[in-house]
């Protein structure tokens, strides 16, 4: 069979594969500052908190109602050009600020909607023991949140994995960038796109496998 | 010793609390009765402001707060000194019993956690769940599940607990073991404020039982003489219907 050089891709995967800390560095970095954002937005949507809630509601539209593309050249082309400070700024930073904001803004959603799912009465009861609402979010409310929003979250992590690929267009030698220079070099680019979706996609499957073992293990918590 | 004056709480255009002034002795066992939506959950919630009151002012102790006028620190310190037993028992689903009864002193009060699992330890002995420590509010019965809702209670040393129908939740084969455990906290002396149905508990546990209609305090006295001699003829009417009721389902 003639139509695919497997030599050559054979060849090509230990390559690629040296590009792949960095795809997965950047997806791991933008997965923690999203949680820890995306945190903080479900909490002041679920406490209403004034003003802030706006300004969230906000956000989160403008996030979910724009391409992450879009975001990304916004950040990297177009704001250093009225925000000097942010110049200095590199793909990889750029990228992982995109990611951040816009998963964010999804994943908020989701520990809302979690959040919401937890019995009221529970609330009240940490109230009523004079917790602060600040106490009852990190003792009672988030850690069942994070239970219920685990598989959800995890969703939105392979997204984020392959949405790094988009790092790219900002000049950035990822996995996709790599990949794109290695076929113009040799041509042979149906056998190198082939291989690098071979890549994601054995991570994405890797990743799923794990995901059902987490969601096992969750649907065991609390039962003892 | 507690003392509530004029206390009032309205939702929108009702008003639910219409002027409730009640003093509670320490040590003392009270029981509140009377027709459903009369405002007994709402002067109990009131009183441990998970309901924020429209007027009134309420003493605990040394502690004296101008409802309308309570600042956060006098909320969190309300809510400290009165503990709250829930009808739906109301447990943290992510802890195990001993946990839940703990959680309170080490969050709140900042006791160390060996410290505070010694007394919580203690805590579920007397409320029967030694063996069951390590299980989870899923993993326990109905009568379990509030044994240790009111082992959180106790675990406030507050100076009241306020029970909002803590049996009424249950399956009848679970009533008699969260009774038992209420009845010797009584003993103990420990002052409590009791919603519930179970006149057999008003009468055996409480000091007083005050009769509550349309947000007011109708009348109120000892067991012997709010359930033989009535004076208004609204307990009357209410002690009928209840008493026969609970001679139907043979009590
Ligand atoms: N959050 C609320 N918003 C609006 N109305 C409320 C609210 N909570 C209670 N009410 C109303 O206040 C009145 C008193 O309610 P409450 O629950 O205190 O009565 P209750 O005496 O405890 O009745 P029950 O015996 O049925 O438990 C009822 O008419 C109820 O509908
Ligand atoms: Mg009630």
């Amino acid at each position: 069979m003639d139509i695919l050089d497997f030599d050559y891709m054979l060849g090509l995967v230990p390559v690629l594969l040296s590009y792949l800390p960095l795809t997965l560095a950047m997806a791991a970095a933008g997965m923690a500052l999203a949680l820890v954002l995306a945190c903080l937005l479900a909490v002041i949507r679920v406490l209403k908190l004034p003003v802030l809630n706006g300004f969230t509601m906000l956000f989160i539209s403008f996030f979910r109602g724009t391409p992450l593309l879009v975001q990304l050249f916004l950040f990297y082309y177009g704001l250093p050009q009225v925000l000097s400070f942010l110049t200095a700024i590199n793909g990889i930073t750029a990228t992982i600020m995109g990611l951040t904001l816009h998963f964010s803004a999804y994943m908020a959603e989701s520990i809302r909607a979690a959040i919401i799912g937890i019995d009221r009465s529970q609330t009240e009861a940490a109230l009523s023991i004079g917790m602060t609402n600040g106490q009852l979010m990190r003792r009672i409310v988030l850690p069942q949140a994070a239970r219920i929003a685990a598989p959800t979250l995890m969703n939105y992590f392979i997204d984020m994995i392959k949405a790094t690929s988009l790092a790219f267009t900002l000049g950035v030698t990822e996995l996709m960038g790599a990949t794109q220079k290695e076929a113009s070099g040799s041509f042979l680019y149906f056998e190198a796109f082939v291989t690098v979706a071979l890549i994601y996609w054995g991570i994405v499957e890797l990743l799923a496998w794990l995901q059902r073992q987490l969601e096992h293990r969750l649907n065991e918590a609390y039962r003892r | 010793m507690i003392k509530v004056r004029q206390l009032v709480k309205r939702f929108g255009q009702t008003t639910v609390l219409d002027g409730i002034d009640l003093d509670i002795q320490q040590g003392e066992i009270i029981v509140v009765i009377g027709p459903s939506g009369t405002g007994k959950s709402t002067l109990l919630r009131c009183l441990n402001f998970l309901e924020q009151p429209d007027a009134g002012t309420l003493e605990i102790g040394d502690l004296e707060v101008d409802v309308t006028r309570a600042t956060r620190q006098q909320i969190l310190a309300v809510r400290r000194r009165t503990a709250f037993v829930f009808q739906n028992y109301a447990l943290f689903a992510n802890k195990t019993a001993l946990e839940n009864i703990a959680e309170r002193l080490v969050v709140v009060d900042r006791w160390p956690e060996e410290k505070a699992q010694v007394l919580a330890r203690k805590i579920l002995e007397r409320v029967g769940l030694a063996d069951r420590a390590d299980a989870f509010p899923v993993s326990l019965s109905g009568g379990q599940q509030q044994r240790v809702g009111i082992g959180r209670a106790m675990a406030a040393q507050a100076d009241v607990i306020l029970f909002d129908e803590p049996t009424s939740a249950l399956d009848p084969e679970w009533v008699g073991e969260v009774l038992s455990v209420m009845k010797t906290l009584a003993e103990e002396r420990q002052t409590m404020l009791v919603v519930t149905h179970e006149m057999g508990f008003a009468r055996d546990v409480a000091d007083r039982v005050i009769f509550m209609d349309e947000g007011r305090i109708v009348e109120q006295g000892p067991p012997s003489q709010l359930f033989e001699s009535p004076r208004d003829p609204r307990t009357r009417s209410f002690l009928r219907k209840v008493l026969s009721e609970n001679a139907l389902i043979g009590e």
